[in-house]
């Protein structure tokens, strides 16, 4: 039954109808055998969508295909380029556009400071050899004919990790990518993509099928709230079920666990460490690692979420396999690092899960029961930007915690690099900065559904439907002196 | 030792099944059986309908709710000890 999906655009939507003939493949357990067959049912001509032919546009299927099936299996990196489907847009950032009309005044020449504008036919033209894309000729001119088309990928890494090979394609500078899939969402050529372990997750959940010794949990992130604009969180929750999950669990609660460990674990250190860094964003944690190693020590020792989820199902429940699934690309590198690896078994992402819904025709409109509920109002707004330190902010006041906390927010990772750059000269306003790589936060995830402005409202309004109003509430039943809250 | 399994997926959550933990923590307490009986909370039991689903060891499940807690006490685990 073929669904109508709303997608934000068409990279979103072909790289989801890959994820789905995968699913359908492997589901079937014949991935193997027919997977040649796919680009055919993706691109079945004779016409191209926009390449220059059906063929070329069937060989970028295949790199979708291998990323869906795990992508370059000796490569660490989660984010990949499919060299194919780069499209090696231009690398010289500004050109002067046919809105030029050669004008007497030459404010662009009269700018630049490296005399790189010269003056042919009434047109100005950019030496690209001396330009250094300072941007002031663009600044300049009043007919706005100077265009600035930097790469919309480069645009995007704020971690610098793209460059450009000899062929103009885009490569990944694995040393410094934080994984944090902002490049996958901006390319308008969908040629960024991250690995999907969304075959691994199908063939555990068949061996859980016939082995009660297996049993697989979804760990849903709270950024849920704003994602499944076809269905309510309750069917989709029914549908994961009908997946052949054991159990559907809030990674919210996990974010409570978190939000009471943290805030100790600050009043104990704050005194030596001077200032504190959250560690719930991998990518934020992953920028600190790579760009400010003097402030590596200054991360929290606490564990994210995801992490403090997977260990409080797995004390619970020793059989368990954790999937965890949210809107993040960089998780998908968190759950193999060295200290945390065997406690999140594989991550999806809502991308991923709505295409392997979509493959075993769970259809949710007819999916009635299901629930989401165990984690605080505090735990499901760490959704977004703001979350953890509001919550962290509860916990302090509600246990009568005596500690100078004076927080920091660092929405996006502009606001984070700023904070960074303050608190290596000791010169930060604040002592605990809470730093999410994405804009707006978890919310704002590459590989989410839906980027709006009123996800905010939604993660918010979600937080208010918690039975458990705070975190002594939520967490009463726990004894978390048995779970290990610790990174190392 | 007497094992009682209390259910904390979402389903018997939203029936009170934190409630049912806290309430059977408190007859242990009151009974001085800490020695011999502990709560323990699972996920999914498989029998959402029976939320507040709860399993005595390998027994099979009850449904247990604020009202009728004592009463299981009484029956399924008093007669393990």
């Amino acid at each position: 039954m073929e669904k109508v999906r709303k997608f934000e655009n068409d990279v979103q939507l072909i790289k989801y109808l890959v994820l789905k003939e995968v699913s359908k493949l492997a589901l079937e357990g014949t991935l193997e055998e027919k997977v040649d067959t796919i680009p055919n049912v993706i691109d079945p001509g004779p016409e191209p969508r926009i390449r220059c032919c059906i063929y070329k546009e069937r060989e970028i299927t295949k790199g979708r295909i291998k990323l869906a099936m795990g992508g370059d299996k000796t490569s660490k990196n989660i984010i990949e380029v499919i060299d194919a489907a780069c499209d090696e847009c231009p690398i010289n950032r500004f050109f002067i556009t046919e809105a030029c009309r050669g004008c007497l005044a030459h404010r662009c020449s009269e700018n630049c400071p490296k005399d790189a504008i010269f003056h042919v036919a009434g047109r100005a033209y950019i030496d690209q050899n001396k330009c250094i894309e300072c941007g002031r000729c663009k600044e300049a001119c009043p007919y706005n004919a100077i265009a600035d088309v930097m790469r919309p990928c480069k645009r995007a890494c704020l971690a610098d990790a793209i460059s450009f090979n000899d062929a103009k394609k885009a490569v990944i500078n694995s040393e410094k990518c934080i994984q944090c899939g902002a490049c996958v969402i901006q390319c308008p050529f969908g040629a960024i993509m991250d690995k999907s372990y969304i075959v691994d997750v199908i063939n555990l959940l068949k061996e859980a099928k016939d082995n009660d010794d297996v049993h697989v949990y979804a760990a849903i992130a709270p950024a849920i709230a704003s994602q499944f604009t076809y269905a309510r969180i309750e069917q989709v929750v029914c549908g994961i079920k009908a997946l052949g999950f054991h159990d559907v669990i809030e990674v919210a609660l996990g974010a409570d666990m978190v939000s009471l460990h943290e805030a100790k674990e600050f009043a104990e250190t704050i005194g030596e460490k001077g200032v504190v860094t959250t560690s719930c964003c991998p990518a934020f944690v992953s920028y600190i690692k790579k760009n400010y190693p003097m402030l590596e020590e200054k991360i929290s020792n606490t564990v994210s979420p995801m992490v403090a989820i997977s260990r409080l199902i797995k004390h619970v429940d020793p059989k368990a396999k954790v999937i965890f699934i949210g809107p993040c690309t960089a998780k998908k590198a968190e759950m193999m690092e060295e200290e945390l690896r065997g406690d999140t078994d594989y991550v999806l992402t809502f991308e991923e899960l709505a295409a392997m819904l979509d493959a075993a025709e769970i259809d949710l409109e007819n999916c009635t029961v299901g629930e989401l509920n165990n984690a605080s109002y505090y735990g499901r707004i760490f959704a977004r930007s703001g979350g953890v330190t509001e919550a962290v902010e509860h916990v302090v006041a509600t246990k009568g915690i005596e500690t100078d906390f004076r927080p920091v927010k660092c929405n996006g990772l502009k606001e984070c690099d700023r904070a960074l750059k303050m608190a290596k000269v000791n010169r930060l306003d604040g002592n605990f900065i809470e730093g999410m790589a994405c804009p707006g936060g978890c919310i704002a995830g590459p590989a989410s559904l839906h980027h709006g402005p009123k996800d905010k409202n939604e993660v918010d309004k979600y937080g208010q439907l918690a039975i458990e109003e705070d975190i002594n509430s939520s967490l009463r039943i726990f004894e978390l002196e048995d779970i290990n809250l610790d990174r190392k | 030792m007497v094992t009682i399994h209390v259910c904390i997926g979402s389903a018997c959550h939203l029936k009170g099944s934190y409630n049912v933990i806290n309430g059977l923590q408190e007859i242990i307490k009151e009974k001085s059986l800490e020695e011999k009986v502990e709560v323990k909370a699972a996920f999914c039991l498989g029998e959402c309908s029976k939320a507040v689903s709860v399993k005595v060891d390998d027994s099979p499940i009850y449904s247990v709710n604020k009202d009728n807690i004592k009463d299981f006490f009484n029956t399924q685990v008093v007669g393990r000890l």
